[in-house]
């Protein structure tokens, strides 16, 4: 990276506090198609100079796949040991690269002595775009490809997102295409609930290769994406189908990232 | 007064065998756990209005969103025919509500338009589920008595209906020979086109004007009375279910605050445990899900909508978030019998989980929620789902392998894979 990556502890330690805290997850932390993400969610905040920090090494799972596993015990452990790392920082506000993160610390752990206003990085986005401070100039132009976005389940059904990532699809002056299966009735990608670590059960498709061939029917050039888990699925099944020269997919942030000649 | 006297016995029997089948119905939902759905009572008096009475979610699917307005309309709106037939049956009057004059003769026309409607609506639903066979009214769980409940209900109303009108042409034909009791009150735009077909003794048309009079009124306690055995309970139902719905985001799970009982005294020995009841982690058996979830299934018609949407399902999974419905009524119908016959604490070595639920099924589920998104009454099966996963991992630690290592992984690495600690920042490094 071009520069540093600033961390909690160093900002404890300078007697700073950020403005926002980047929860980057384990996806993006470990899983190389992602850490490309995290990268670019952290160009956009150094580019528009908002005072941020990771947790680096103090970061820990949220607890996400345990809970909706049904591990609840594995999930409260991890949740108010991050609670306890997060209200030790005196952090308020956070924004997570992941919508499993997104949800787990926004609506579970309030319950569990963890209040912050947490936001999605498609929401930062948005609200970037909308003070004017991001737009889409100085890079890779988009203007007039074909762009599909496929919702993840724990940011749009689950939360209620839906326009933030569109927000900043408009500023591409692409074409936009939506999928029948879009926005609230949007079809997983087969990852969420801890699918994403097991095998799928006996069928006859993979809930993935489903997905994909309703986003490849729209004959798009880039399937944009706002999860990790859906990016992972989404790519192994553009993969599969053998359009990889064809079709891209690239999350909100990396295309927000590109536009900027970030 | 001897019809005035079977009519007021008939009645008084339909409605307390009513009363009884649905105590002990609401007995059965009281077998659950408790759930507290007390608060915000404007929001959920406003999603009761808005989902149940205003039917706004079932507009995602036009066709069936119209034809199910016209039976819901007719059947809400016809009630107050049942009431006129009510009064007339117990006082031995006959049109008591004549008096209201043009009124009565627009409400009686459009009672006729509206039975019209559901007739016609449910002779196109019949044909939807009967001949062109449509995929979302099939399924393993759709066969036997299901398949007929449905068949049943369109049937029963097809036939009320057709009473009804029957009733009406008769009615006007002996009004127009000017017979007895038969004032000149009503108007008949649709029963007017059956008169051709009635006989023109008045004998034969009292004789049939009485029949379809009785068929209709005994026809409605009789349906009341099946409405606890069949899916068609929802006409009840759905308006607590929405009102008891879940207002928080639909991604927010509970946390079990047994759980963080536990928790807190692992981190902190000096923690004192607030009151929780103990109990059983997750769900086995009904009795371990808590009312809502249990007053879920009684709510449910079988529609289908969270199963077309499930993705688990759509790729041929054996998971249906409506067989989860009907298995979990199935079930507490079974429970609430043996407490009837065995006593309370009966044990007939069966569970949800296994005996009607397997694994396979609810390790498909993605959580993703488009079942309950596509519910017309706010049902969620997925709250049912991750019970019965609590129960599996909680108090059997039964899960899949891959399932199990991620909890390893989780647990010591701070990470659903198997990376180090110490290397989760490298990403800031690399490039």
């Amino acid at each position: 990276m071009e520069f540093k990556v600033p961390t909690m502890a160093e900002m404890m330690a300078n007697g700073e506090e950020p403005e926002i805290l980047f929860w980057v997850g384990c996806a993006g932390s470990y899983d190389e198609r992602a850490q490309r993400i995290t990268r670019d969610i952290c160009k956009i905040l150094h580019h528009v100079g908002i005072k941020y920090a990771v947790l680096g090494t103090e970061e820990s799972c949220t607890g996400d796949p345990a809970k909706r596993a049904g591990n609840e015990f594995l999930f409260q452990m991890q949740a108010m040991t991050n609670i306890e790392v997060l209200n030790g920082y005196n952090i308020k506000k956070i924004v997570t690269g992941c919508p499993h993160c997104f949800n787990t610390i926004k609506n579970e752990y309030p319950g569990l002595g963890g209040n912050y206003e947490v936001i999605h990085h498609s929401q930062l986005i948005q609200e970037l775009i909308n003070q004017g401070k991001l737009r889409a100039e100085g890079g890779e132009s988009f203007k007039g490809k074909k762009i599909t976005f496929h919702d993840p389940c724990y940011l749009g059904r689950a939360n209620e997102v839906y326009e933030a990532p569109r927000k900043a699809l408009e500023v591409l002056d692409a074409q936009l295409v939506e999928m029948k299966r879009c926005k609230a009735n949007g079809l997983c990608c087969g990852a969420g609930g801890a699918q994403m670590f097991k095998e799928p059960e006996k069928g006859n498709k993979d809930v993935n290769i489903e997905r994909i061939e309703e986003a490849l029917a729209m004959e798009p050039q880039v399937i944009a994406a706002g999860c990790p888990f859906c990016m992972t699925m989404l790519s192994d099944g553009v993969k599969l189908k053998e359009k990889e020269q064809e079709v891209k997919v690239l999350d909100i942030a990396e295309i927000t990232a590109r536009a900027n000649g970030l | 007064m001897a019809a005035q006297i079977i009519f007021t016995l008939i009645a008084i029997a339909g409605i307390i065998l009513f009363g009884l089948n649905a105590k002990k119905v609401i007995r059965n939902i009281k077998l659950g756990k408790p759930a507290n759905r007390s608060d915000q009572p404007q929001k959920r008096l406003a999603t009761m209005l808005k989902v149940a009475f205003g039917q706004t979610k079932m507009a995602a699917r036009p066709v069936p969103f119209v034809l199910h307005l016209l039976v819901y309309v007719g059947f809400v709106i016809i009630n107050i025919e049942v009431l006129e037939i009510f009064i007339d049956g117990i006082f031995g009057t006959h049109r008591v509500f004549a008096g209201l004059g043009g009124f009565y003769n627009f409400l009686i026309a459009a009672f006729e338009l509206l039975a019209l409607g559901v007739w016609l609506a449910c002779a196109i639903f019949l044909i939807r589920r009967n001949i062109l066979k449509l995929k979302r009214f099939s399924g393993v769980e759709m066969k036997t008595w299901p398949k007929s409940d449905a068949n049943y209900i369109l049937i029963t109303e097809i036939l009320l209906m057709t009473a009804f009108l029957t009733m009406n042409a008769a009615d006007a034909k002996l009004q127009s020979l000017q017979v007895g009791h038969y004032i000149q009150a009503g108007a008949f735009p649709v029963s007017v086109h059956l008169q051709n077909l009635l006989p023109d003794n008045t004998s034969t048309l009292i004789a049939i004007e009485r029949f379809c009079w009785w068929f209709h009124i005994v026809g409605i306690f009789a349906f009341l009375n099946y409405l606890p055995y069949s899916k068609h309970f929802h006409i009840i139902f759905a308006f607590p279910n929405t009102y008891f719905s879940n207002l928080e985001p639909k991604g927010e799970f509970t946390n079990m605050a047994s759980v963080t009982n536990e928790v807190k005294t692992m981190l902190d020995p000096s923690y004192t445990p607030t009151d929780v009841a103990p109990g059983k982690f997750g769900a086995k058996d009904v009795q371990d899900l808590n009312w809502v979830n249990l007053m879920n299934a009684y709510t449910c018609t079988e529609c289908g909508r969270c199963t077309a949407s499930c993705p688990a399902n759509i790729t041929g999974k054996l998971l249906s978030p409506r067989k989860i419905m009907m298995d979990t009524r199935d079930r507490l119908e079974e429970v609430g019998k043996n407490i009837d016959k065995h006593g309370k604490d009966y044990d007939d070595g069966k569970s949800l989980l296994d005996n009607y639920i397997t694994r396979e099924e609810i390790w498909a589920c993605t959580s993703c929620n488009a079942c309950t998104e596509a519910c017309p009454v706010n049902i969620d099966p997925l709250a049912i789902i991750v019970e019965l996963r609590r129960y599996a991992v909680m108090e059997e630690s039964v899960a899949p392998a891959s399932i199990n290592a991620m909890f390893g992984n989780v647990e010591n690495n701070g990470a659903p894979w198997k990376y180090s600690p110490a290397d989760r920042f490298n990403w800031a490094e690399n490039n």
